[in-house]
């Protein structure tokens, strides 16, 4: 039996902080958008304008598309 | 002759292990959706197939060991490979009978390790490896993809709790059906692969491709169905256990679980981890059950759950190292476990039908049993 253990606690931890990041990241850009589609179907419904409400959907759902094609980048090897 | 028939009961082995391998981890990527209603049952495991199939073609990157240093490879015979994946066979069966999700992988790397154990002693294995590669990850990934998750969960409510209920609940269930098919796919890319891995270097051992050979055309299909017309197949009592029994989640849950554990999966495997995508959902869910409050936790499933976890690597071991050994006197030996093997496994389907889950009953309950459910008045 072979004695030393050899554990990669800095890549441990990067691995938990990269993930930290961008987990939490991505839902919570995403429930913005969330929250932000419904404000345009409030203010629809009311008869008002809902430029801010569009724009801010738009750049959150953009930010989730992005970190979709980075995971589709970093799962498909033919692109590295 | 008598390698080509070892040859053949063993490729005709991994490919059934495969399909085990599919439809045990079906659960992890498509369980939150089927729960929340994201996709429809049947769909949701059709998508997961398609993706573990282009997944699989498209991992080009084929396993340069079998059990990536986990046991002394030139000690790996054909017999040792054939005794490990019906370890692991086994072991995925009769977890999916009680509705328990488990790691295939672990299953996998316990039939080695037992195989090799009993066939060239403790020597073989490299128990640091074992402790370092497969142990603490096991029980750090959880536990990390479930804290992501919780904070996600957490903030993802707090973000849209003045948001209308209908619209949140509409919006997170488009998001979970990508967040789901980026886990199918990751799957594909991953577990695919290691059936092709064993396949192609016991064809290298064996004589019938050159040592650097990469995987033939026909072992990348072989494998890439038998995944994927398993997750076709679906674990419908894992993903009961899984979608409806650790929690009860809503689509925002589903979402921050299925996201955070592609961001573990994704940031381990490029930083060289290799981890259970089982495990790491399964913290997910929790996580997103933690998260949202007064959401209901079941924590004597997660504790069985864990229990599971902590046999699977066992256990395999044992039947893997025993069948290993039969396997090693010969063709004969081979015949009768596969034979036993055969016998084990439609038993346990036989079990199954006496309480069987199936795509349409799957959300009807929250928990797996042997006996068939009380019809309610």
């Amino acid at each position: 039996m072979s004695s030393k253990i050899d554990i990669h606690w800095a890549a441990l931890f990067k691995v938990a902080g990269v993930s930290l990041a961008f987990g939490v990241g991505v839902v919570a850009v995403f429930a913005v958008g969330v929250l932000a589609l419904s404000q345009v179907e409030a203010a629809r419904a009311d008869g008002r304008e809902a430029r801010t409400g569009y724009a801010m959907a738009g750049t959150a759902f953009l930010i989730c598309l992005a970190a979709v094609a980075y995971g589709l980048y970093l799962i498909i090897p033919q692109f590295h | 002759m008598d390698v080509s028939f070892l040859v053949l009961v063993v490729i005709i082995t991994a490919l059934a292990f495969d399909f085990t391998n599919g439809f045990h981890d079906t659960a992890n990527a498509m369980a939150t959706s089927i729960a929340t209603g994201a996709l429809k049952p049947k769909i949701a495991v059709a998508i997961s197939a398609v993706l573990n199939l282009v997944g699989a073609f498209i991992s080009t990157e084929v396993a340069k060991t079998i059990s990536g240093g986990i046991v002394d490879d030139a000690k790996v015979t054909p017999a040792i490979i054939f005794g490990g994946l019906i370890g692991a066979i086994l072991w995925n069966l009769v977890t999916w009978l009680l509705g328990l999700p488990s790691s295939s992988s672990h299953a996998l790397f316990g039939g080695l390790i037992g195989a090799v154990w009993i066939a060239s002693g403790s020597d073989a294995v490299h128990f640091s490896t074992v402790v370092s590669k497969i142990l603490l990850p096991a029980v750090m990934s959880p536990i990390v993809c479930g804290i992501v998750a919780l904070l996600g969960t957490f903030l993802a409510y707090k973000i849209t709790a003045r948001a209308r209920q209908r619209s949140v609940t509409e919006g997170f269930r488009h998001g979970q059906t990508i967040s789901a098919s980026m886990v199918s796919l990751a799957h594909g890319t991953g577990d695919a692969q290691k059936t092709m891995g064993i396949i192609t270097l016991l064809l290298i051992t064996s004589g019938h491709l050159s040592s650097n050979a990469g995987p033939p055309w026909w072992v990348i299909l072989l494998a890439g169905m038998a995944i994927a017309s398993g997750t076709y197949m679906g674990g419908w009592r894992i993903i009961r256990t899984m979608g409806k029994g650790l929690a009860d989640i809503e689509s925002p849950q589903g979402f921050a679980a299925e996201t955070s554990s592609t961001a573990v999966l994704l940031a381990s495997s490029h930083l060289g981890f290799a981890l259970s995508t089982t495990q790491v959902v399964s913290g997910g869910i929790l996580g997103a059950g933690l998260g949202r409050k007064l959401a209901e936790v079941r924590w004597t499933l997660a504790g069985k759950m864990a229990l599971a976890w902590c046999f699977t690597l066992p256990v395999a071991a044992l039947v893997g190292g025993l069948s290993g050994k039969v396997a090693d006197s010969g063709n004969g030996g081979v015949a009768i476990i596969a034979v036993i093997a055969i016998v084990m496994v439609s038993g346990i389907y036989l079990l199954s039908r006496r309480n069987a889950v199936t795509a349409t009953n799957v959300n009807d309950a929250t928990s797996v049993t042997l006996e068939p459910e009380a019809v309610p008045a």
